[in-house]
């Protein structure tokens, strides 16, 4: 029998796969409802409250030509966005109604499906959190290295990743200090991130927690960094799916599914 | 290659279509609705758990007062009654206090100033997203309730409004109303404003008077208020649901 061309070791617990893929799906309706959400109040500002003639990002319907044309206003810069932003489908609009749940009009269903799942992603969050903590997960496979984080090794990191080469064989094992920092980042910065602006909208939790809002420079200014952070996110999972898409698809979907990642001469 | 790129992009905006309406549908499914809005209570409940019944809203400076508060909901009600009491300088407007109480009142404006008051710089929170710092003056409600003293069975408390905000709805379904437990009835900040930013209240704001009730969103905070009554269950009055937005689907629980 020939020797195997590569071995598979146990890369995801099935803590870390469950609450991944839970996660996701709680993430896509947050989002989905989020812009549905803004869309009833499409702009943002900064500090405790709107200065509606003077918004950071708006986006509106404006004329040209007897024609409804889509604008977007970022700080004193217009944008004609029509068909995306600020009029889509023959109606006046922030965000378009692909991307919003449900796709029509509807504030009260959107808060309905946020909350709800807010309350899942939050839960979920929790379990992989106390997980990762007791288990030894975050310690043991997201701290770096004292050698990862040696500048030398970054900087080949930093040029090895701008030309979308990947480690191999005994290096694949752990993951590369960029990656280590970007799902520490993520994890403990930007998703505990969103939990807290949006708390800082809750006028009951205000009353409890009055630092929360100050915290972020007021209510609106957590509400605007609420979206920015949703935006973080969504970039965040672009790069990811991009990097496991030229990374090797099938091995790392495999592992996010079964917790087998196949580790061998070209790391596939 | 045209083709392909054709064929593979029709088929992602079918996908994507499929996915819209399939999302949609259950977001109709009266189940689904059932199960999304159980969040609602767990959100209250939670939320009563962790902030203290007295903890106030957070106040402001005078200034930080929003010199662009904005009005929402309605703005001018055309109701031939209200029109008359506007036109009257709400000299013959009366705020009832009825429904589980051993003592119903009738108050007029005067009456209503002379009431244990409060002033308050807050910010009022809409569930459309935008915010705005005002100052508001009026008569606390518990003080009042108390003077009509509430029965036993009193849970909630109701405010029948003067504005038919969707003259489309049903005969007695388009008028405003609102409610809140007993819990934010006796909060401190819980007044019923006559005053906004130092002067009488504008007929935009809700003149006569309006409900602040400072822990939860606009809606809440309701204007116009004609009639206070107190009721053991929501479920006989208006939609059933314990106001004018929340008969539309919106919540109750409006601290969130």
């Amino acid at each position: 029998m020939p020797p195997p061309a590569s071995t598979l070791v146990r890369r995801h617990s099935l803590v870390t796969r469950a609450t991944h893929w839970i996660n996701l799906a709680a993430l896509v309706v947050l989002l989905l409802s989020g812009l549905q959400i803004f869309n009833a109040h499409p702009a943002l500002y900064w500090g405790d409250v709107s200065t509606f003639a003077r918004p950071w990002v708006a986006m509106f319907a404006g004329e040209r030509g007897g024609e409804a044309v889509g604008v977007t206003k970022i700080g004193s810069t217009l944008f004609e966005t029509t068909g995306v932003l600020g009029f889509s489908g023959n109606e006046v609009r922030g965000f378009p109604s692909w991307a919003t749940l449900p796709s029509y009009r509807s504030l009260a269903d959107g808060r309905r499906w946020h909350f709800a799942f807010a309350w899942l992603f939050v839960l979920n969050g929790l379990v992989y959190v106390s997980a990762g903590l007791i288990g030894g997960h975050f310690r043991r496979d997201l701290l770096p290295g004292r050698d990862q984080l040696a500048p030398g090794h970054l900087l080949r990191e930093v040029s090895d990743h701008a030309r979308l080469r990947f480690p191999k064989g005994e290096a694949a094992r752990r993951y590369n200090a960029l990656q280590k920092l970007t799902y520490l980042a993520v994890i403990f910065v930007l998703l505990p991130m969103m939990v807290l602006t949006g708390l800082s909208m809750s006028p009951g939790m205000n009353a409890g927690f009055p630092w929360l809002p100050e915290l972020f420079g007021g209510r609106q200014s957590a509400r605007t960094l609420h979206f920015i952070s949703a935006g973080l996110i969504v970039l965040f999972v672009l790069v990811h799916v991009a990097m496991v898409l030229v990374s090797g698809p099938v091995n790392s979907l495999r592992a996010m599914i079964t917790g087998k990642y196949a580790i061998g001469e070209d790391g596939r | 290659m045209m083709d392909r790129r054709r064929w593979l992009s029709g088929l992602a905006v079918t996908a994507l279509g499929a996915a819209l309406g399939a999302c949609d549908k259950l977001t109709m499914n009266a189940g689904v609705q059932k199960g999304l809005a159980q969040a609602e209570g767990l959100t209250r409940r939670v939320q009563r758990l962790v902030v203290d019944r007295k903890a106030l809203a957070q106040e402001f400076t005078p200034a930080e007062i929003s010199p662009d508060f904005r009005a929402n909901g309605s703005t001018a009600p055309g109701d031939p009654e209200y029109r008359a009491l506007v036109e009257a300088g709400f000299a013959d407007w009366r705020l009832v206090v009825d429904g589980l109480v051993e003592r119903p009142l009738s108050l007029s404006l005067a009456e209503l100033r002379a009431q244990p008051a409060r002033t308050q710089i807050t910010r009022h929170d809409c569930v459309e997203g935008w915010s705005a710092i005002g100052q508001w003056t009026g008569a606390r409600l518990g003080p009042l309730l108390d003077r009509a003293g509430l029965k036993e069975e009193a849970r909630y408390i109701v405010f029948h409004c003067a504005d038919t905000l969707d003259p489309n709805a049903p005969e007695g379904l388009g008028r405003y109303y609102e409610s809140i437990d007993l819990i934010d009835a006796y909060h401190p900040q819980s007044i019923l404003a006559y005053d906004m930013n130092g002067g009488p209240l504008e007929v935009k704001f809700g003149a006569p008077l309006r409900l602040r009730v400072e822990r939860q969103l606009g809606y809440k905070h309701a204007k116009y208020v004609m009639r206070i009554e107190a009721v053991a269950d929501l479920a006989g009055i208006g939609g059933g649901k314990g106001g004018f937005w929340e008969d539309r689907g919106y919540e109750w629980y409006a601290g969130i």
